[in-house]
């Protein structure tokens, strides 16, 4: 619903009763300046191929900026490339590179503040410190860009799509990488994060705080500095994700802190330290999830409570569950554990005695890193092997008294 | 030395107990890669059989084989052939026929089924405590007079560094939890062959946890080119310094 009326936002914003205003080299108007000047409300400005140094350009009037093969606005490295403000504006097609970057300002290659109804569509930014900034602004869409930043540090570079105080907002099929954070959010909701791709950025792939009512669905988080952190936020929907190879000492496919009232399904996490860190957090439904190969499956620190667990897929994780202390207020069914050892007598796919999924060295590791290296060793299955028998310090009502016997089919 | 070796694997090979140790790790490792649907969990009971079979097979093959040769050893002595010959030869008869029966028997079925990094990973490791716990089998009957003493000290030998250590590790490592003790882990994985062989697999099966906190370490220093050569050098020494002390001993026995 939300997509269809930027839709028709643009349709009305590029085709009303407008004029066609040409720049480029070969036309009457050489510079993107003036051509803007001269646009009024509801005009289109075609920018033909060429290379644009001009400084920074604000567009306050409801016109359609369209790229011709490929137009590059350069910034020169010292300004803020485009600045939007107002509603109905369209920028599409267009190269942003060297957006310039100061400590004072969060510059951008393209900035949007109380706006509504803008499109950044199809453009592909290079070298910016913030690349896309939009603050105060409702009902826009930023679909199908290509980000990708420097590398820099975590001080001197900005987030690849920056969202402060927005609402109803689509970000769509962009592929984000060597930010700070691929796309952040602060104080947004009614939105929906769709089908994006955040690779290789310093610190996050997705971050956001004190956003309430959003959707997360189908993107990939690849190999960021420290995964996906989402904090302070409820009735966030995550569906769809992949989360993936988020190494690191603190790197978390999802880190959730105070996340309430909260839907995650359908997602896959493969290859990450920990999968999904929890902390703080309530109610959240995690069903039909595929946890592979990770280091830890799912870290639950006791400070959660009433989330549940259930229909989810464990392979291949060093880990399933870690946990902090011995209080545990979360449930666990209908999960499939591959370390799962009991048995099924009346043949109903349900295992007859519960798995516990916290192993005795599992607890030893949180308290102590450094026994990590004695993981695998015969020993730690000795120890592993009694606590089951017997237990005494793992969480004994922590346990899936369901688990299923087979992988369920996600 | 060559002719001796040679005389020493046909003897091993007239004895059948090779075969039967063969054939067992085949059928274990084959039924194991082809049960499980996911070759990490069959890799993982493998990596058991490595860590703690292989081991203890060495060290009671090689102690009993010494003990039972022990005559043809005095007849060798008697000729004109140098002990630390005599001593080598025996050594390379055995890890030989050792080795052979770990590379047929498990180095086949994981290269049918599971030919990635963890595998070849695993089979270096197998082969390194093959031959680690073959001198270390040598050391300990060379030094024991008796049969049954020699076994009693190769049964305790494997119960230290496979179990014994580990607990004494855990306990170091929780006694002195306050203080900085990443090189000291270091250190003491390079303490037992055992440890070592774990640690430079587990770097290849669980890369996602040992990237982890502390785990980051090992993956640097183990991971990288040096650490590879670190591992190699030092169950290198493994297998030298005990089948050199052995040499030692045997040179200044009274047969």
């Amino acid at each position: 619903m939300k997509s269809l009326f930027t839709i028709l936002l643009i349709s009305i914003g590029c085709h009303g009763l407008a004029n066609t205003i040409r720049v480029g080299d070969l036309e009457q108007i050489h510079s993107l300046r003036q051509g803007i000047k001269l646009s009024k409300d509801g005009d289109t400005v075609l920018l033909g191929k060429g290379v644009y140094k001009e400084g920074n350009i604000i567009i306050d009037k409801a016109i359609c900026l369209l790229g011709v093969n490929g137009p590059v606005l350069d910034g020169d490295y010292k300004y803020e490339i485009l600045t939007l403000t107002g509603k109905n504006i369209v920028i599409r097609g267009i190269y942003f590179v060297n957006a310039g970057y100061s400590s004072m300002n969060d510059y951008a290659a393209i900035k949007i503040i109380d706006a509504t109804g803008i499109t950044i569509e199809n453009n592909t930014i290079s070298n910016a410190s913030f690349a896309i900034h939009i603050a105060n602004s409702t009902h826009s869409l930023v679909r199908s860009n290509t980000i990708t930043g420097t590398n820099r540090s975590e001080h001197s570079s900005g987030n690849g799509i920056h969202l402060w105080k927005c609402s109803n907002m689509l970000i769509e099929n962009n592929s984000i990488g060597g930010h700070r954070d691929g796309i952040y959010l602060e104080f947004v909701s009614q939105s929906t994060i769709k089908k994006n791709r955040s690779e290789k950025n310093i610190r996050y792939g997705l971050h956001f705080m004190f956003s309430p009512d959003n959707a997360y669905l189908n993107n990939t988080f690849r190999n960021n500095g420290a995964g996906v952190a989402v904090m302070y936020s409820k009735k966030v929907t995550m569906t769809g994700n992949h989360f993936e190879q988020n190494w690191g000492p603190s790197a978390y496919g999802i880190l959730l802190k105070d996340i309430t009232d909260s839907h995650i399904q359908h997602n896959t996490f493969f290859k990450n330290t920990v999968a999904i860190h929890m902390e703080g957090s309530s109610r959240i439904e995690i069903q039909k999830n595929i946890f592979k190969e990770n280091g830890w499956a799912v870290k639950v620190q006791s400070s959660c409570d009433d989330n549940s667990f259930h229909h989810n897929n464990f392979y291949g994780n060093s880990f399933d569950l870690a946990t902090n202390g011995t209080m545990m207020l979360n449930r666990f069914y209908n999960n499939y554990w591959d370390k799962y050892e009991g048995y099924d007598i009346n043949r109903d796919g349900i295992g007859d005695v519960p798995y516990h999924p916290v192993s005795m060295y599992s607890m030893i590791v949180e308290q102590n890193p450094y026994t990590l290296m004695l993981f695998r060793s015969f020993t730690v299955q000795l120890i592993d092997k009694a606590e089951k028998a017997i237990p005494g310090l793992t969480p004994e009502k922590l346990m899936d008294e369901k688990p299923m016997m087979k992988p369920l089919k996600l | 030395m060559m002719k001796l070796s040679k005389y020493v694997l046909y003897d091993i090979l007239r004895s059948k107990i090779i075969l039967a140790y063969t054939i067992f790790l085949f059928i274990v490792s084959l039924s194991m890669l082809q049960m499980e649907d996911n070759s990490s969990k069959a890799m993982l009971s493998l990596l058991n059989i490595v860590l703690i079979v292989l081991p203890l097979v060495s060290l009671v093959f090689t102690t009993i084989h010494y003990y039972n040769s022990y005559e043809f050893i005095e007849l060798m002595s008697s000729q004109p052939m140098s002990r630390t010959r005599i001593l080598l030869s025996e050594f390379a008869g055995v890890s030989i026929s050792l080795l052979s029966a770990f590379f047929i028997g498990i180095g086949i079925p994981v290269l049918l089924y599971a030919a990635n990094d963890t595998g070849f990973a695993l089979l270096f490791t197998g082969g390194a405590l093959t031959l680690v716990f073959t001198s270390i089998a040598f050391f300990a009957s060379v030094s024991a007079r008796d049969k049954a003493r020699g076994i009693g000290f190769a049964l305790l030998l494997w119960f230290y560094f496979a179990l014994i250590y580990d607990g004494l590790v855990l306990l170091i490592l929780f006694s002195f939890s306050d203080y900085p003790l990443e090189k000291l882990t270091l250190l003491l994985s390079a303490l037992n062959p055992i440890d070592l062989g774990r640690i430079f697999i587990m770097l290849k099966m669980d890369v996602s946890a040992l990237m982890g906190y502390t785990g980051a370490l090992y993956k640097d220093f183990f991971g990288s080119g040096s650490g590879i050569l670190f591992t190699t050098g030092i169950m290198l020494l493994w297998i030298i310094l005990p089948l050199w002390a052995a040499i030692r001993k045997f040179n200044k026995k009274d047969l």
